[in-house]
């Protein structure tokens, strides 16, 4: 029995290990404050939507959302020429895509649930200057990626160094070129990003947390009754 | 008095329509046993969870597309401008998880107090095939999403046909209508699941039911409560379903409803349990995702078929593993039915074999390792050894004497009162008085001062009383 | 069982409680299942206010566009038109559109802002046929009374060019007339009303 009992926790052990090759930095999701999702927004229509698609997503309902007037996050976050029913489709055509990355971007409207939000904060980060690829950049979340990394201007280059401590060797990123943002500036711009993509993948997050506690209520109202009625018949048996 | 208009109107319907009688012979006149325990509300909660899948089934479908360009837009315009969307998709794929729970623990509860044996076989063999049909009603429904999951799941599923010898090639390719999963496999998916298994399954409940009222409900004691009549004809232990059973099943509805509304409003992903992570990424035929998984429902049968190292082998392995439970009321030849009053070998197989199909259930949801395969193989063997070695360690088994009548089910109060009495007493034996030796007070207030530490002797005591209890219970 | 000392009322008072705590949390649960058969935000997406050019509409002429999948009646009626319209009045059954379907910048014997332009939805206020434009006067198959208009060939129902309907014929009212606002003198957006703006 104890040797099965160790080979299980061996087991889980192992299956820990095979997924967490890297650790991820943990982004601070809070859907609630509204300035955040706004600030990734606005990150997001001039940073990624050039090539990525947020396609199940509305200007209006990220007004909605936000509490912000329509007519400001026209003016403010969309593109030139969006209506406030659009979604937040790409100006890119599929042809280019291909042409250019050899794949089509893919939508990021569902990314945050595919991939979580701490995968995307730090694969947003990860990126740094690897000369033997195509792009001259390598990712170290997501190894030999096919997207270029578009916010380099603001973090500045990174460079892999090699370090050794006395649990092993892992690889440190460093920054040699400082970009337009400091390092907290840029901790908080993907922040706000990430944020705002998590708010994508499901809008209605805010509003069923906020009704779950009316339904629950509810429901123990009527468990309490339905008890009570419960404990009256039952009385009768002995 | 008068009879009113509506009364009038009432018995013309009810005297060409028998609604009374109905009534009557299911509800208010149908005597169930008195001492249902916690293990019996799970029938109606699956009956609850039937009717809530079929409304918001309905619901879904008049937004949902049954085409592969279409069908994962068509979820998230649901979840996101369909008004009220999100709440019915999420009611019905976190009653597709529930479903599963209710089930699973009602037949657990019929393996337990032996409510598949004579004169019961027929209830039970209905109850498998309405859990096959389940089972090919949530596989099917798991395909409508179009995400990764979903088709990598349809594809691996649906290639287990093709390991049938001859034939297998050909019947998978006509389950699909394509050379792989495809839009036509898509559009007969959402057919069979949104109205043909359906209507099985509603034709099976009922099937169910009228068994059940025919031959009386099993108890946690394994008594056949007609044996005993009272002068008027009732079963002395029994009691009518209405009113006593229904305002009872009313709490145990409220109490699931309580788990489900946390997890629709609170955890509808369920940690990636309930909806796969990988099923936000639309349907790619050209990319497998790195770890594919069937959804945890089906994890403990498709674990056994990766424990054997040959496709056909396998597939006739995880079949073998559904088939021998419609064999249960055969296997099994202990006369006695409950497991209170069954021998201890019963008791440590089912444990054992409870163990093994958690166990399988894990692994399924777990990336192959040699480990892994190793552990599945072993669980495998114990999950067929409790089925097939049946016949004989049921025939050797020293059961106790059954009681004629039903034992009285202890309440919910009187087993909160029993351990309110108890737990100064355990307190007082796992913990020790020791005095505080704070050198801040008057050492006259000292002596008053004093704390409890945990006391090693009393823990060791306590625990081995509990392990004595758990041996005895198994035997 | 013993149903002595039972408290029948207490019983009753705890069915009725429980009943009506049940109906209340079933009418709240119907809220969401009926209300995701309104139309989707998509549908209201579709239902945006339009905006037409009108300036290349040649005199006489009939345009039509969709507005929230209905469609929509531009016409440039010529001065004959305007000067027959004057004379319907006693063949008319709302010839001042006191029981018609329009915004109050509507509301006049031509049912319009502009007197030459006419936009209305072109759907019968009968059963939701869309009648036909026949802005010739007596042809052969309407007969000698037609002064041209439109005509529901569902069933029969008359209009005349201000959508106005006639007496003995089934539509109940004139056509509809949607909100719509000039926003130049050459373009109109239809779904925006001319109050709501200056409002």
């Amino acid at each position: 029995m104890k040797k099965l009992i160790i080979i299980v926790l061996l087991t889980l052990s192992f299956g820990a290990i095979a997924n967490e090759e890297i650790e991820l930095q943990s982004a601070k999701i809070n859907n609630s404050d509204k300035d955040s999702i706004q600030r990734g927004a606005k990150h997001f229509v001039t940073y990624c939507l050039g090539c990525h698609s947020a396609k199940h997503i509305r200007y209006l309902r990220i007004a909605i959302d936000v509490n912000a007037d329509p007519q400001k996050v026209l003016s403010d976050i969309a593109p030139e020429g969006a209506s406030i029913y659009d979604q937040l489709h790409s100006a890119m055509n599929k042809h280019d895509a291909e042409k250019w990355f050899g794949t089509q971007p893919p939508d990021l409207s569902l990314v945050a649930r595919s991939r979580g939000a701490d995968w995307l904060y730090s694969y947003l980060k990860s990126y740094y200057v690897d000369t033997t690829k195509p792009l001259g950049v390598n990712n170290l979340v997501f190894k030999d990626t096919a997207m270029p990394n578009p916010l380099w201007q603001l973090q500045g280059e990174q460079h892999a160094e090699q370090r050794k401590t006395i649990y092993g060797e892992y690889t440190k990123l460093v920054i040699n070129k400082p970009g337009t943002l400091t390092e907290n500036e840029f901790d908080l711009f993907v922040n706000d990003l990430v944020n705002f993509l998590v708010y994508v993948g499901e809008p209605v997050q805010l509003e069923r947390q906020r009704l779950g506690k009316y339904v629950i209520f509810f429901l123990l109202v009527f468990l309490v009754i339905a008890y009570l009625l419960k404990k009256e018949y039952w009385q009768d048996i002995h | 008095m008068k009879p009113s208009r509506l009364s009038n109107c009432g018995n013309w319907v009810l005297d060409r329509f028998p609604v009374t009688k109905f009534w009557n012979e299911h509800m208010a006149h149908y005597y169930a046993p008195k001492n249902f325990n916690f293990w019996y509300f799970f029938g109606s909660l699956a009956l609850l969870v039937l009717v809530n899948q079929i409304i918001t089934g309905i619901l879904l479908t008049m937004n949902y597309k049954p085409d592969a360009k279409l069908a994962f837009d068509s979820i998230e315009y649901i979840m996101r401008d369909v008004p009220w969307g999100w709440l019915v998709r999420y009611m019905h794929s976190t009653g597709a998880s529930a479903f599963f729970i209710v089930i699973y623990l009602h037949m657990f509860r019929g393996i337990m107090y032996g409510s598949f044996k004579h004169p019961r076989e027929l209830i039970w063999i209905f109850g498998m095939l309405l859990f096959v049909a389940l089972m090919a009603e949530a596989f099917m429904g798991y395909l409508l999403p179009w995400g990764q999951m979903s088709y990598w799941g349809a594809q691996v599923i649906i290639s287990l046909f093709s390991a049938i010898p001859i034939i297998g090639d050909d019947l998978s390719l006509w389950i699909r209508g394509d050379y792989v999963i495809a839009d036509a496999t898509l559009n007969r998916f959402f057919a069979f699941h949104v109205i043909a298994v359906p209507l099985v399954l509603v034709m099976l409940v009922f099937m169910h039911i009228v068994a059940l009222h025919e031959v009386g409900s099993n108890n946690p004691d394994g008594i056949e409560i007609k044996e005993s009549k009272d002068p008027w004809g009732h079963p002395v232990d029994g009691i009518p379903f209405h009113p006593y059973y229904t305002v009872k099943d009313i709490v145990g509805v409220a109490v699931f409803l309580l788990f489900f509304a946390t997890v629709i409003f609170y955890m509808p992903e369920m940690g990636g349990y309930f909806l796969e992570h990988a099923n936000f990424i639309p349907a790619d035929p050209m990319k497998t995702p790195e770890h594919i998984a069937p959804v945890w429902y089906f994890t403990p049968f498709y674990s056994v078929l990766r424990a054997i190292p040959d496709k056909f082998a396998g597939v006739i392995a995880m079949g073998g593993s559904i088939v021998v439970l419609f064999l249960l009321p055969w296997l099994d030849r202990c006369p006695v039915k409950s497991i209170r009053y069954r021998g201890g070998i019963f008791k440590k197989a089912l444990f054992l074999f409870v163990v093994s199909f958690l166990a399988l259930g894990y692994l399924g949801t777990q990336p192959v390792t040699p480990i892994a395969t190793i552990l599945a193989r072993l669980f495998t063997t114990i999950y067929f050894g409790f089925f097939l070695l049946m016949p004989i360690y049921t025939r050797w088994e020293k059961t106790k004497p059954v009681p004629k009548n039903l034992t009285r089910a202890h309440s919910l109060e009187e087993q909160l009162h029993a351990i309110e009495e108890q737990l100064p007493a355990l307190i007082k034996e796992i913990t020790e008085l020791k005095p505080v030796t704070t050198e801040i007070g008057h050492p006259a207030f000292k002596s008053s001062f004093f704390n409890r530490r945990p006391n090693p002797d009393g823990i060791r005591n306590v625990a081995t009383r509990l392990a004595k209890k758990l041996k005895e219970s198994l035997d | 069982m013993n149903n002595k000392g039972v408290d029948k009322s207490k019983r009753q008072f705890l069915t009725t409680a429980l009943t009506v705590v049940g109906a209340v949390g079933s009418g709240y649960l119907a809220i969401p299942f009926l209300a995701q058969m309104q139309p989707s935000v998509k549908a209201m997406a579709a239902g945006a206010p339009v905006e037409v050019d009108i300036s290349k509409i040649e005199t006489g002429q009939l345009i039509r566009i969709a507005w929230r999948g209905k469609p929509v009646w531009i016409l440039n009626r010529t001065p004959e038109v305007l000067t027959t319209l004057k004379s319907l009045d006693n063949e008319l059954r709302d010839p001042l559109s006191n029981e018609s379907n329009q915004p109050p910048s509507s509301k006049n014997p031509g049912r319009s802002i502009k007197p030459e332009i006419f936009v209305a939805v072109g759907l019968c206020t009968h059963l939701g046929c869309s009648p036909t434009f026949r802005p010739e006067i007596a042809p052969n198959d309407l007969g000698e009374q037609w002064k041209g208009g439109f005509f529901c060939p569902c069933h029969g129902s008359w209009f005349d060019l201000a959508g106005r309907v006639y007496r003995g014929v089934p539509a109940p009212s004139n056509l509809e007339i949607p909100p719509y606002r000039y926003v130049t003198d050459t373009r109109i957006i239809v779904g925006e009303s001319s109050e709501e703006k200056k409002a």
